[in-house]
């Protein structure tokens, strides 16, 4: 036990990349819902990409170091602050030990996430850490954090130790309670996040079953997030999605990013925690490689939906997945050398 | 299996964005597309194609997730329909028949009289009815461990509550309109709520995690409340 909760935040979950195999068994994947900065977070720290991260949504959490340890933050800006100083996003960091990490207002964004080196550790449940809120299993007792909540982590990589010890001694020199390095991780090149963001769709199975008016506004127009949005899926506000006759479809397979509408005609973009089958007309689906903007996108932003072919799409996915195998590389090589100096 | 041939073409595939392929086997909810639906995920499960990771059957189509780093959407179409087309060697195995347990009635069923003073019965002929049916679950769904039941008889098909309850225990066999089926979770639910079974549907610590899966057969068997006691596992 390393980490003691002294403030729980608004709703700070543990996830992971969430869970392969079961939807047949009625069970969503889950997860982190912004793949990219989790991923991110993770791989500054020397994990595995998908080890079990904290996501803070809008409000952090107030957390006690009991021991020194590696981090780094991601995503949504919680301007976190150790002893008054700020903690830069992007980054290793190493906290000391008897350190508080304080997260404050937000200042972009929507979710935050935190990996620590060894990853957060919880018992798998169906080969995966990620909290199932809704029916209540994995990750920290099947729930979100509340105060007094200790979270230990796993056996750190022997590059993260390295870069532990150099910061840590760094730290110390300077008297202060927390440091890193002048590098980061950039993200701009990779990833548009913004607050009134334009996602980019490949149409849906039932994008034909559509009137052509309704498909030329669906992509025309802005759609407002409905506060009644969450881990489930984001309501959309806008213009009116009718259909050329009534369609009545069997129930089938959705998953992450699939836009459904229901017969009121406002969209609704299924999320990380969607159900695994759905019945409603599908109009579009959320290209992978944006997901992680729209998580961050609050309710109130106003979203754009711009056409691509699946193809696109996949070529899209391709090149992203293989410049994470790279930025791997890199960054691992970069932590290790920290420790050589 | 006599329900072979089907024109299995390029026109039965379609993307599920640019992680997976959902194959249509029909558009009609019926045994003959359910055994269909079946035979495409025995398939699955004995090739073991590259790249894909799970499929999951519903009432007329099967859809898979696969990793386009190993295959690409074409890849992974090309192997289905060559897959698919010689496909009357899939032989399926005898479905299990699962016997599920229910205390009906009383505070477990609290409409068991409402569905009966609908049909001019009494309750213990819905109880009847109900246990006499052969059910067949087409898919698993909704909630963890939710089965869609097919096979309700038309004597005790009743509509859905007009307001759902904001709670229905774990465990509970109800009645919505042309379906029966049991709430393995505590959720939020409409249905008419006749009875309640002491088997866990969704067993998160086990594998697999679910007592049902598609294909298999399912039988309700009345039991007392002295038996539901006893017979009552997990805390959920």
């Amino acid at each position: 036990m390393s980490i003691e909760v002294i403030r729980p935040g608004l709703l700070s979950t543990v996830q992971d990349e969430g869970r392969t195999g079961f939807r047949r068994y009625g069970i969503h994947p889950g997860g982190v819902m912004d793949t990219f900065a989790a991923r991110a977070a993770n791989v500054l720290v020397g994990n595995s990409r998908d080890a079990a991260v904290l996501e803070m949504t809008l409000t952090g959490p107030e957390l006690h170091f009991y021991e020194s340890r590696l981090i780094s933050l991601c995503g949504a800006d919680l301007t976190a602050t150790v002893d008054a100083l700020p903690v830069p996003l992007w980054r290793p960091v190493v906290v000391l030990a008897g350190s508080v990490l304080r997260f404050g207002r937000c200042s972009s964004g929507l979710r935050a996430y935190m990996a620590i080196a060894g990853g957060i550790a919880v018992p798998e449940i169906m080969g995966s850490c990620s909290t199932d809120l809704k029916t209540g299993f994995g990750g920290n007792e099947g729930r979100a954090l509340k105060v007094g909540d200790r979270l230990s982590e796993g056996e750190a990589s022997w590059e993260a130790q390295a870069a532990l010890h150099a910061l840590s001694v760094e730290a110390e020199k300077n008297n202060r309670r927390m440091g890193a390095p002048a590098w980061y991780l950039s993200s701009r090149e990779w990833l548009a996040y913004q607050a009134d963001p334009v996602i980019r769709v490949m149409p849906g199975k039932d994008s034909a079953v559509f009137d052509e008016d309704s498909l030329e506004r669906f992509h025309k127009e802005r759609y407002v997030i409905s506060p009644q949005s969450d881990r489930m899926g984001y309501r959309l506000e806008g213009a009116k999605l009718k259909l050329r006759q009534p369609m009545d479809r069997l129930s089938e397979a959705v998953t992450y990013g699939t836009v459904q509408v229901p017969a009121d005609g406002q969209p609704i973009i299924l999320m990380a925690d969607h159900q695994t089958i759905g019945g409603y007309p599908v109009i579009a689906q959320v290209a992978r490689v944006d997901l992680p903007v729209l998580a961050q996108a609050r309710p109130g932003g106003r979203v754009a939906f711009e056409r691509i072919t699946y193809q696109e799409a996949q070529q899209l996915f391709l090149e992203q997945e293989l410049g994470w195998r790279l930025t791997d590389q890199l960054i691992r090589r970069r932590l290790t050398r920290m420790g050589d100096r | 299996m006599t329900e072979l041939p089907y024109s299995w073409t390029e026109d039965v595939l379609s993307p599920l964005g640019e992680t997976g392929v959902m194959i249509r086997c029909g558009d009609t909810i019926s045994e003959l597309v359910h055994r269909r639906v079946m035979s495409v995920c025995a398939l699955l499960e004995k090739r073991q194609l590259p790249g894909i990771m799970e499929w999951l059957p519903s009432f007329a189509s099967v859809t898979l997730f696969y990793d386009p780093l190993i295959s690409p959407y074409h890849e992974v179409c090309e192997m289905l329909l060559h897959e698919l087309n010689k496909m009357e060697e899939v032989t399926l195995g005898q479905p299990r028949t699962i016997i599920i347990p229910v205390c009906y009635g009383g505070e477990f069923g609290p409409d068991l009289e409402y569905v009966a003073a609908e049909h001019g019965l009494t309750p213990d002929e819905v109880i009847a009815i109900h246990t006499s049916g052969d059910y067949l679950v087409h898919m698993i769904g909704f909630a963890p461990g939710f089965p869609y039941l097919g096979g309700l008889s038309d004597k005790i098909a009743t509509p859905r509550r007009p307001t759902p309850r904001l709670r229905v225990e774990a465990g509970t066999v109800g009645i919505g309109g042309q379906q029966t089926g049991v709430y393995p979770v505590t959720t939020p639910g409409g249905w008419q709520c006749i009875g309640r079974t002491p088997l866990a549907l969704f067993r998160p610590m086990e594998d697999p995690p679910s007592l049902l899966t598609a294909g298999d057969r399912v039988r309700f068997a009345s039991i007392s409340l002295q038996e539901y006691l006893e017979q009552k596992e997990g805390g959920r």
